[in-house]
Protein backbone atom coordinates (compact mmCIF):
# COMPACT_ATOMS: atom_id res chain seq x y z
CA UNK A 1 0.00 0.00 0.00
CA UNK A 2 0.96 3.43 -0.89
CA UNK A 3 2.36 5.59 1.79
CA UNK A 4 0.35 8.62 2.01
CA UNK A 5 1.03 12.14 3.18
CA UNK A 6 -0.25 16.12 3.29
CA UNK A 7 1.90 17.53 0.45
CA UNK A 8 2.67 21.52 0.74
CA UNK A 9 3.84 21.92 -2.76
CA UNK A 10 5.05 25.89 -2.07
CA UNK A 11 5.31 28.90 -5.36
CA UNK A 12 7.85 27.72 -7.11
CA UNK A 13 6.88 24.38 -7.85
CA UNK A 14 3.59 25.34 -9.59
CA UNK A 15 2.65 24.94 -13.49
CA UNK A 16 5.22 27.26 -15.37
CA UNK A 17 7.08 28.45 -11.92
CA UNK A 18 10.77 28.38 -11.49
CA UNK A 19 10.78 25.31 -9.66
CA UNK A 20 8.30 23.21 -11.76
CA UNK A 21 11.20 20.71 -12.91
CA UNK A 22 12.09 19.94 -9.56
CA UNK A 23 8.09 18.94 -9.02
CA UNK A 24 7.72 17.05 -12.53
CA UNK A 25 10.39 14.80 -11.82
CA UNK A 26 9.31 14.44 -8.27
CA UNK A 27 6.24 12.74 -9.20
CA UNK A 28 8.21 10.37 -11.68
CA UNK A 29 10.27 9.22 -9.01
CA UNK A 30 7.51 9.09 -5.78
CA UNK A 31 5.61 7.19 -8.25
CA UNK A 32 8.25 4.78 -8.47
CA UNK A 33 8.41 4.14 -4.54
CA UNK A 34 4.92 4.14 -4.36
CA UNK A 35 4.25 7.49 -2.23
CA UNK A 36 0.78 9.47 -2.62
CA UNK A 37 1.22 12.77 -1.81
CA UNK A 38 -2.27 14.69 -0.92
CA UNK A 39 -1.91 18.30 -1.54
CA UNK A 40 -3.07 20.70 1.01
CA UNK A 41 -5.87 22.29 -0.87
CA UNK A 42 -5.65 25.93 -1.19
CA UNK A 43 -2.37 26.18 0.57
CA UNK A 44 -0.86 29.89 0.67
CA UNK A 45 2.77 31.26 0.38
CA UNK A 46 5.00 31.15 3.38
CA UNK A 47 6.63 33.85 2.87
CA UNK A 48 10.07 32.33 2.44
CA UNK A 49 12.70 34.27 5.00
CA UNK A 50 12.09 37.19 2.61
CA UNK A 51 8.89 38.23 3.49
CA UNK A 52 10.51 39.90 6.99
CA UNK A 53 10.18 43.58 6.13
CA UNK A 54 6.65 43.65 5.59
CA UNK A 55 5.45 40.76 7.53
CA UNK A 56 6.25 41.66 10.70
CA UNK A 57 6.50 38.03 13.35
CA UNK A 58 2.52 37.09 13.81
CA UNK A 59 1.23 37.53 10.03
CA UNK A 60 4.30 35.39 8.56
CA UNK A 61 3.06 32.58 11.07
CA UNK A 62 0.04 33.02 10.53
CA UNK A 63 0.50 32.20 6.64
CA UNK A 64 2.33 28.97 7.88
CA UNK A 65 -0.34 28.43 10.78
CA UNK A 66 -3.18 28.12 7.58
CA UNK A 67 -1.43 25.63 5.82
CA UNK A 68 -0.58 23.87 9.13
CA UNK A 69 -4.67 24.12 9.32
CA UNK A 70 -5.70 22.92 6.40
CA UNK A 71 -3.58 20.24 6.12
CA UNK A 72 -5.07 18.88 9.43
CA UNK A 73 -8.84 19.63 8.45
CA UNK A 74 -8.73 17.90 4.79
CA UNK A 75 -5.79 15.49 5.51
CA UNK A 76 -6.06 14.49 9.17
CA UNK A 77 -3.19 12.20 10.63
CA UNK A 78 -0.95 12.83 8.07
CA UNK A 79 2.40 14.45 8.05
CA UNK A 80 3.15 17.49 6.08
CA UNK A 81 5.65 16.91 3.85
CA UNK A 82 7.50 19.99 1.90
CA UNK A 83 10.04 19.73 -1.12
CA UNK A 84 11.33 23.51 -1.07
CA UNK A 85 13.59 24.33 1.43
CA UNK A 86 11.92 27.58 2.55
CA UNK A 87 8.50 26.00 2.70
CA UNK A 88 9.24 23.25 4.98
CA UNK A 89 11.62 25.19 7.11
CA UNK A 90 9.08 28.04 7.36
CA UNK A 91 6.15 25.65 8.07
CA UNK A 92 8.46 23.36 10.69
CA UNK A 93 9.66 26.90 12.78
CA UNK A 94 6.19 28.34 12.63
CA UNK A 95 5.01 24.80 14.37
CA UNK A 96 7.74 25.09 16.91
CA UNK A 97 7.42 29.05 17.49
CA UNK A 98 3.72 28.43 18.22
CA UNK A 99 4.40 25.77 20.58
CA UNK A 100 6.75 27.20 22.93
CA UNK A 101 5.39 30.40 22.74
CA UNK A 102 1.67 30.67 24.18
CA UNK A 103 1.63 34.69 23.15
CA UNK A 104 2.29 33.87 19.22
CA UNK A 105 -0.15 30.33 19.57
CA UNK A 106 -3.25 32.40 21.23
CA UNK A 107 -2.39 35.54 18.52
CA UNK A 108 -2.13 32.69 15.66
CA UNK A 109 -5.54 30.92 16.38
CA UNK A 110 -7.14 34.54 16.78
CA UNK A 111 -6.23 35.66 13.21
CA UNK A 112 -6.86 31.76 12.11
CA UNK A 113 -10.46 32.17 13.27
CA UNK A 114 -10.72 34.72 10.49
CA UNK A 115 -10.58 31.90 7.58
CA UNK A 116 -12.59 29.91 9.70
CA UNK A 117 -9.73 27.92 10.73
CA UNK A 118 -8.25 26.24 13.72
CA UNK A 119 -4.98 24.32 14.49
CA UNK A 120 -5.13 21.19 17.04
CA UNK A 121 -2.48 21.40 20.24
CA UNK A 122 -0.42 18.53 19.00
CA UNK A 123 0.08 19.85 15.27
CA UNK A 124 1.52 17.31 12.79
CA UNK A 125 5.19 16.59 12.15
CA UNK A 126 6.92 18.79 9.50
CA UNK A 127 8.92 16.78 7.46
CA UNK A 128 10.97 17.54 4.40
CA UNK A 129 10.91 15.55 1.18
CA UNK A 130 14.54 14.03 1.55
CA UNK A 131 13.75 13.20 5.04
CA UNK A 132 10.93 10.71 3.88
CA UNK A 133 13.18 9.19 1.24
CA UNK A 134 15.96 8.74 3.62
CA UNK A 135 13.86 7.59 7.05
CA UNK A 136 10.80 6.10 5.00
CA UNK A 137 12.42 4.42 2.52
CA UNK A 138 16.04 4.45 3.14
CA UNK A 139 19.02 4.35 0.95
CA UNK A 140 19.04 1.04 0.22
CA UNK A 141 15.38 1.14 -1.06
CA UNK A 142 16.19 3.90 -3.07
CA UNK A 143 19.16 1.85 -4.89
CA UNK A 144 16.78 -1.47 -5.17
CA UNK A 145 14.70 1.08 -7.76
CA UNK A 146 17.53 1.64 -10.19
CA UNK A 147 17.57 -0.05 -13.71
CA UNK A 148 19.59 2.62 -15.33
CA UNK A 149 22.87 3.12 -13.01
CA UNK A 150 24.20 6.65 -13.55
CA UNK A 151 27.66 5.16 -13.98
CA UNK A 152 30.90 7.48 -15.36
CA UNK A 153 28.72 10.53 -13.95
CA UNK A 154 30.83 12.66 -11.27
CA UNK A 155 28.51 14.27 -9.55
CA UNK A 156 28.73 17.27 -6.70
CA UNK A 157 26.20 17.21 -4.06
CA UNK A 158 25.32 20.69 -2.88
CA UNK A 159 22.61 20.69 0.03
CA UNK A 160 22.95 24.54 0.71
CA UNK A 161 21.64 26.16 3.65
CA UNK A 162 17.80 25.54 4.51
CA UNK A 163 18.23 22.37 3.67
CA UNK A 164 21.07 21.42 6.49
CA UNK A 165 20.28 24.28 8.92
CA UNK A 166 18.56 24.75 11.59
CA UNK A 167 17.29 21.84 11.11
CA UNK A 168 18.80 19.23 8.68
CA UNK A 169 18.35 15.56 8.36
CA UNK A 170 18.86 13.92 11.89
CA UNK A 171 21.45 12.21 12.73
CA UNK A 172 23.75 14.01 9.82
CA UNK A 173 25.92 16.79 10.65
CA UNK A 174 25.36 20.59 9.59
CA UNK A 175 29.04 20.94 8.18
CA UNK A 176 29.52 17.74 6.02
CA UNK A 177 26.15 15.94 5.82
CA UNK A 178 26.78 13.10 3.90
CA UNK A 179 23.26 12.03 2.75
CA UNK A 180 23.08 13.92 -0.41
CA UNK A 181 26.50 11.99 -1.63
CA UNK A 182 24.60 8.73 -0.45
CA UNK A 183 21.87 9.26 -2.86
CA UNK A 184 23.86 10.20 -5.68
CA UNK A 185 26.16 7.00 -4.82
CA UNK A 186 23.28 4.59 -4.01
CA UNK A 187 21.96 6.15 -8.17
CA UNK A 188 25.24 4.35 -9.50
CA UNK A 189 26.88 7.94 -10.05
CA UNK A 190 30.34 9.27 -8.36
CA UNK A 191 29.98 11.33 -5.26
CA UNK A 192 32.31 14.04 -3.87
CA UNK A 193 32.08 13.42 0.08
CA UNK A 194 34.75 16.07 0.60
CA UNK A 195 33.01 18.95 -2.01
CA UNK A 196 34.03 21.77 0.30
CA UNK A 197 31.25 24.35 -1.14
CA UNK A 198 28.54 21.34 0.14
CA UNK A 199 26.85 23.74 3.08
CA UNK A 200 27.72 27.21 1.42
CA UNK A 201 25.30 29.82 1.21
CA UNK A 202 24.33 30.94 -2.63
CA UNK A 203 23.14 34.15 -1.62
CA UNK A 204 19.43 33.31 -1.23
CA UNK A 205 16.72 35.96 -1.84
CA UNK A 206 19.91 38.71 -2.21
CA UNK A 207 20.65 37.40 -5.70
CA UNK A 208 17.58 39.70 -6.79
CA UNK A 209 18.56 42.31 -4.34
CA UNK A 210 22.31 41.98 -4.44
CA UNK A 211 23.37 40.34 -7.39
CA UNK A 212 26.96 40.58 -7.58
CA UNK A 213 27.39 39.76 -3.96
CA UNK A 214 25.41 36.56 -4.13
CA UNK A 215 26.81 36.14 -7.45
CA UNK A 216 30.71 36.18 -5.56
CA UNK A 217 29.34 33.20 -3.35
CA UNK A 218 27.86 30.89 -6.41
CA UNK A 219 31.14 31.61 -8.33
CA UNK A 220 32.70 30.12 -5.10
CA UNK A 221 30.44 27.09 -5.47
CA UNK A 222 30.82 26.20 -9.28
CA UNK A 223 34.69 26.55 -9.16
CA UNK A 224 34.90 24.23 -5.66
CA UNK A 225 32.65 21.91 -8.07
CA UNK A 226 35.18 21.89 -11.02
CA UNK A 227 37.88 21.77 -8.94
CA UNK A 228 36.42 18.41 -7.50
CA UNK A 229 36.60 17.39 -10.93
CA UNK A 230 32.50 17.40 -10.86
CA UNK A 231 30.70 16.56 -14.52
CA UNK A 232 27.38 18.47 -12.08
CA UNK A 233 25.96 19.87 -9.38
CA UNK A 234 22.98 18.61 -7.95
CA UNK A 235 21.01 20.14 -5.12
CA UNK A 236 17.54 19.51 -2.98
CA UNK A 237 16.75 23.33 -3.06
CA UNK A 238 14.79 25.00 -5.54
CA UNK A 239 16.62 28.66 -4.52
CA UNK A 240 19.92 27.10 -4.56
CA UNK A 241 19.25 25.53 -8.24
CA UNK A 242 17.84 28.45 -10.11
CA UNK A 243 20.92 30.54 -7.91
CA UNK A 244 23.78 28.15 -9.47
CA UNK A 245 22.25 27.41 -12.73
CA UNK A 246 21.13 30.77 -14.44
CA UNK A 247 23.92 33.37 -13.54
CA UNK A 248 26.68 31.32 -15.11
CA UNK A 249 27.09 33.60 -18.04
CA UNK A 250 26.29 36.40 -15.98
CA UNK A 251 29.15 35.30 -13.30
CA UNK A 252 31.70 34.21 -16.61
CA UNK A 253 31.27 38.24 -17.71
CA UNK A 254 31.79 39.73 -14.91
CA UNK A 255 34.94 37.44 -13.68
CA UNK A 256 36.31 35.81 -17.11
CA UNK A 257 35.53 32.10 -16.11
CA UNK A 258 34.37 29.76 -18.52
CA UNK A 259 31.43 27.87 -16.47
CA UNK A 260 28.78 26.18 -17.57
CA UNK A 261 27.61 22.96 -15.61
CA UNK A 262 24.32 21.68 -15.28
CA UNK A 263 22.66 22.05 -11.86
CA UNK A 264 19.81 19.37 -11.77
CA UNK A 265 17.65 17.96 -8.26
CA UNK A 266 18.11 15.13 -6.68
CA UNK A 267 14.89 14.30 -8.06
CA UNK A 268 15.71 14.46 -11.93
CA UNK A 269 19.07 11.99 -10.86
CA UNK A 270 16.87 9.49 -9.55
CA UNK A 271 14.14 9.73 -11.93
CA UNK A 272 16.56 8.93 -15.11
CA UNK A 273 18.34 5.85 -13.24
CA UNK A 274 15.03 4.83 -12.53
CA UNK A 275 14.58 4.33 -16.37
CA UNK A 276 12.32 7.58 -16.86
CA UNK A 277 12.18 9.31 -20.04
CA UNK A 278 13.83 12.76 -20.33
CA UNK A 279 10.85 14.63 -20.03
CA UNK A 280 9.56 12.79 -17.01
CA UNK A 281 13.01 13.58 -15.36
CA UNK A 282 11.97 16.57 -16.13
CA UNK A 283 16.08 17.16 -18.10
CA UNK A 284 13.27 19.97 -20.45
CA UNK A 285 13.66 22.12 -17.55
CA UNK A 286 17.78 22.71 -17.44
CA UNK A 287 18.77 26.28 -18.63
CA UNK A 288 21.95 24.03 -18.69
CA UNK A 289 21.41 21.57 -20.60
CA UNK A 290 23.04 18.13 -18.46
CA UNK A 291 24.24 15.61 -21.56
CA UNK A 292 25.58 12.76 -19.60
CA UNK A 293 22.08 12.14 -18.19
CA UNK A 294 20.18 12.57 -21.28
CA UNK A 295 22.54 10.38 -22.70
CA UNK A 296 21.20 7.86 -20.17
CA UNK A 297 17.56 8.87 -20.18
CA UNK A 298 17.55 8.37 -24.26
CA UNK A 299 19.14 5.12 -23.88
CA UNK B 1 10.34 59.95 12.30
CA UNK B 2 7.42 58.12 12.97
CA UNK B 3 5.23 58.96 16.28
CA UNK B 4 5.93 55.72 17.31
CA UNK B 5 9.92 56.41 17.08
CA UNK B 6 9.23 59.13 19.51
CA UNK B 7 6.85 57.32 21.43
CA UNK B 8 9.33 54.61 21.73
CA UNK B 9 12.33 56.94 23.11
CA UNK B 10 10.05 58.39 25.10
CA UNK B 11 9.18 55.19 26.94
CA UNK B 12 12.52 53.10 26.97
CA UNK B 13 14.32 56.56 27.35
CA UNK B 14 18.41 54.54 27.87
CA UNK B 15 16.92 50.95 28.17
CA UNK B 16 17.64 50.19 24.45
CA UNK B 17 17.98 46.36 25.47
CA UNK B 18 14.84 46.83 27.01
CA UNK B 19 12.92 47.91 23.78
CA UNK B 20 14.65 45.12 22.05
CA UNK B 21 13.23 42.43 24.21
CA UNK B 22 9.61 43.80 24.22
CA UNK B 23 9.23 44.49 20.71
CA UNK B 24 11.84 42.33 18.46
CA UNK B 25 11.25 38.89 17.08
CA UNK B 26 13.31 36.88 19.64
CA UNK B 27 14.79 40.09 21.11
CA UNK B 28 14.91 38.43 24.66
CA UNK B 29 17.34 36.17 23.67
CA UNK B 30 20.55 39.13 22.92
CA UNK B 31 21.46 39.27 26.48
CA UNK B 32 22.41 35.16 26.07
CA UNK B 33 25.16 36.39 23.62
CA UNK B 34 28.68 36.20 24.87
CA UNK B 35 30.57 37.95 22.23
CA UNK B 36 32.62 34.94 20.79
CA UNK B 37 32.69 36.27 17.53
CA UNK B 38 31.53 32.86 15.86
CA UNK B 39 28.76 34.48 14.30
CA UNK B 40 31.03 36.82 12.27
CA UNK B 41 33.00 34.39 11.21
CA UNK B 42 30.39 32.20 9.93
CA UNK B 43 28.75 34.74 7.61
CA UNK B 44 28.68 34.98 3.73
CA UNK B 45 28.31 38.58 3.69
CA UNK B 46 31.38 39.07 6.17
CA UNK B 47 33.15 40.99 3.33
CA UNK B 48 30.33 43.55 3.24
CA UNK B 49 28.33 44.47 6.47
CA UNK B 50 29.69 47.31 8.78
CA UNK B 51 28.11 45.48 11.79
CA UNK B 52 28.63 41.36 12.84
CA UNK B 53 25.82 39.89 14.74
CA UNK B 54 28.06 40.11 18.22
CA UNK B 55 28.84 43.42 17.75
CA UNK B 56 25.11 44.19 16.70
CA UNK B 57 24.21 42.62 20.40
CA UNK B 58 26.79 44.37 21.82
CA UNK B 59 25.43 47.57 20.76
CA UNK B 60 22.56 46.72 21.99
CA UNK B 61 23.47 46.76 25.42
CA UNK B 62 25.27 50.10 25.00
CA UNK B 63 22.40 51.87 23.82
CA UNK B 64 23.17 52.63 20.13
CA UNK B 65 19.56 52.65 19.25
CA UNK B 66 19.76 54.90 16.19
CA UNK B 67 22.84 52.87 14.95
CA UNK B 68 21.39 49.44 15.26
CA UNK B 69 17.91 50.47 13.60
CA UNK B 70 19.38 52.56 10.95
CA UNK B 71 22.25 49.86 10.19
CA UNK B 72 22.25 48.09 6.80
CA UNK B 73 23.93 45.25 8.26
CA UNK B 74 21.05 43.25 9.45
CA UNK B 75 19.61 43.43 5.90
CA UNK B 76 22.83 41.55 4.29
CA UNK B 77 21.33 38.75 6.06
CA UNK B 78 20.88 35.79 3.39
CA UNK B 79 19.07 33.53 5.88
CA UNK B 80 21.63 30.87 5.61
CA UNK B 81 21.38 29.91 9.56
CA UNK B 82 25.02 29.10 9.54
CA UNK B 83 25.56 31.47 12.17
CA UNK B 84 22.45 30.25 14.31
CA UNK B 85 23.99 26.15 13.56
CA UNK B 86 27.43 27.61 15.07
CA UNK B 87 26.60 29.72 18.05
CA UNK B 88 27.40 28.22 21.35
CA UNK B 89 24.53 29.74 22.94
CA UNK B 90 21.82 28.82 20.39
CA UNK B 91 20.94 32.26 19.73
CA UNK B 92 18.57 32.60 16.86
CA UNK B 93 20.36 34.87 15.27
CA UNK B 94 18.94 34.98 11.91
CA UNK B 95 15.46 35.79 13.45
CA UNK B 96 16.86 38.51 15.53
CA UNK B 97 18.60 39.79 12.58
CA UNK B 98 15.25 39.51 10.47
CA UNK B 99 13.23 41.03 13.77
CA UNK B 100 15.69 44.40 14.43
CA UNK B 101 15.05 45.18 10.37
CA UNK B 102 11.56 44.51 10.99
CA UNK B 103 11.57 46.57 13.78
CA UNK B 104 13.42 49.53 12.60
CA UNK B 105 11.61 49.69 9.48
CA UNK B 106 8.10 49.73 11.80
CA UNK B 107 9.58 52.75 13.45
CA UNK B 108 10.67 54.66 9.90
CA UNK B 109 14.24 54.57 10.79
CA UNK B 110 15.80 51.51 8.44
CA UNK B 111 18.06 52.92 6.14
CA UNK B 112 17.00 54.67 3.00
CA UNK B 113 17.28 52.91 -0.72
CA UNK B 114 18.68 49.48 1.03
CA UNK B 115 18.13 47.28 -1.87
CA UNK B 116 16.81 44.15 0.12
CA UNK B 117 14.74 46.38 2.59
CA UNK B 118 12.93 47.45 -0.99
CA UNK B 119 12.92 44.07 -2.36
CA UNK B 120 11.74 42.33 0.48
CA UNK B 121 8.83 44.60 1.23
CA UNK B 122 7.89 44.09 -2.57
CA UNK B 123 7.82 40.34 -1.88
CA UNK B 124 5.73 40.53 1.15
CA UNK B 125 3.07 42.90 -1.27
CA UNK B 126 3.46 40.12 -4.24
CA UNK B 127 2.31 37.43 -2.11
CA UNK B 128 0.01 39.23 -0.36
CA UNK B 129 -1.83 40.30 -3.16
CA UNK B 130 -2.75 35.98 -4.67
CA UNK B 131 -1.51 34.36 -1.49
CA UNK B 132 0.99 32.75 -3.51
CA UNK B 133 4.03 34.41 -4.98
CA UNK B 134 3.66 35.67 -8.78
CA UNK B 135 7.04 35.07 -9.96
CA UNK B 136 6.79 37.34 -13.71
CA UNK B 137 5.74 40.34 -11.53
CA UNK B 138 7.84 39.95 -8.88
CA UNK B 139 11.16 39.45 -11.40
CA UNK B 140 9.20 42.89 -13.36
CA UNK B 141 8.70 44.69 -10.11
CA UNK B 142 12.60 43.85 -9.21
CA UNK B 143 14.37 45.46 -12.80
CA UNK B 144 12.17 48.62 -12.02
CA UNK B 145 12.84 49.02 -8.27
CA UNK B 146 15.15 52.03 -9.08
CA UNK B 147 13.02 53.83 -11.88
CA UNK B 148 11.55 53.49 -14.86
CA UNK B 149 14.65 53.88 -17.10
CA UNK B 150 16.46 51.65 -14.79
CA UNK B 151 14.26 49.29 -14.72
CA UNK B 152 14.28 49.10 -18.69
CA UNK B 153 18.33 48.41 -18.57
CA UNK B 154 17.80 45.99 -15.80
CA UNK B 155 14.89 44.12 -18.23
CA UNK B 156 16.90 44.29 -20.88
CA UNK B 157 20.24 42.63 -18.60
CA UNK B 158 18.48 40.19 -17.42
CA UNK B 159 16.80 39.13 -21.22
CA UNK B 160 18.97 36.61 -21.20
CA UNK B 161 18.26 34.89 -18.28
CA UNK B 162 14.59 35.61 -19.11
CA UNK B 163 14.62 33.75 -22.08
CA UNK B 164 16.29 31.12 -20.96
CA UNK B 165 13.90 30.24 -18.18
CA UNK B 166 10.51 30.64 -20.59
CA UNK B 167 12.84 27.94 -22.68
CA UNK B 168 13.14 25.61 -19.96
CA UNK B 169 9.22 26.15 -19.03
CA UNK B 170 9.82 27.68 -15.75
CA UNK B 171 8.74 31.30 -16.55
CA UNK B 172 5.54 31.62 -17.52
CA UNK B 173 4.77 35.04 -19.15
CA UNK B 174 0.70 34.40 -18.72
CA UNK B 175 1.77 35.07 -15.09
CA UNK B 176 0.78 38.63 -16.35
CA UNK B 177 -2.57 38.08 -16.36
CA UNK B 178 -3.24 37.21 -13.03
CA UNK B 179 -1.58 33.65 -12.22
CA UNK B 180 -1.93 31.77 -9.38
CA UNK B 181 -3.79 32.30 -6.28
CA UNK B 182 -5.27 30.65 -3.54
CA UNK B 183 -9.10 30.85 -3.72
CA UNK B 184 -10.31 32.63 -0.19
CA UNK B 185 -8.37 35.45 -0.71
CA UNK B 186 -10.88 37.01 1.64
CA UNK B 187 -10.18 34.56 4.24
CA UNK B 188 -6.79 34.89 3.75
CA UNK B 189 -6.80 38.55 4.25
CA UNK B 190 -8.58 38.78 6.78
CA UNK B 191 -7.11 36.54 9.20
CA UNK B 192 -3.50 38.87 7.86
CA UNK B 193 -5.27 41.64 9.08
CA UNK B 194 -5.99 40.68 12.40
CA UNK B 195 -2.83 39.15 12.69
CA UNK B 196 -0.96 42.67 11.64
CA UNK B 197 -3.87 44.59 14.70
CA UNK B 198 -2.39 41.80 17.42
CA UNK B 199 1.31 42.72 16.68
CA UNK B 200 0.31 46.61 16.16
CA UNK B 201 -1.43 46.59 19.45
CA UNK B 202 1.22 44.57 21.47
CA UNK B 203 4.08 47.09 20.32
CA UNK B 204 1.93 49.94 21.17
CA UNK B 205 0.49 48.65 24.30
CA UNK B 206 4.44 48.31 25.17
CA UNK B 207 4.53 52.17 25.05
Amino acid sequence: MAKEYSYYPGCSSQKGASGSNLQRSLNSVLDVLDIKLNDIPDWNCCSASIGYSGGGELPRLALSARNIALSEKHNPGQEIVASCAACWLATRETKERLEHSEAMRSGAEEALKEAHLEISKEMPKVRHMTEVLIEDIGFEGMKEKVVKPLEGIKIAGYVGCQTNRPFGINGESFENPMYLDKMVEAMGAESIPTYEKKVACCGGALAFSEPQKSQALVKGIIEAAYDNGADMIVTPCPVCQMNVEIYQDQINATYGTKFHIPVTYYSTLMAVAYGKNAKEAALDGQVIKAKKLEDIANK
Amino acid sequence: MSNLNNQMVNKYRNDFLKEVEANVEEGDWVKMCMQCGVCAGSCPMGPYWDHPPQEIFMMIRAGKREEVLSSTSMWMCTSCYNCIARCPRELPITHIMHGLAHYGKRLGIAPKNQPTLKFSQKFWENLMTNGRVNELKLGITLYFIDGFVQGIKNALAASGIGLGMFKAKRLDPMEILGGHSVKDKSGLKAMIKKAQEIEEARISGNQ
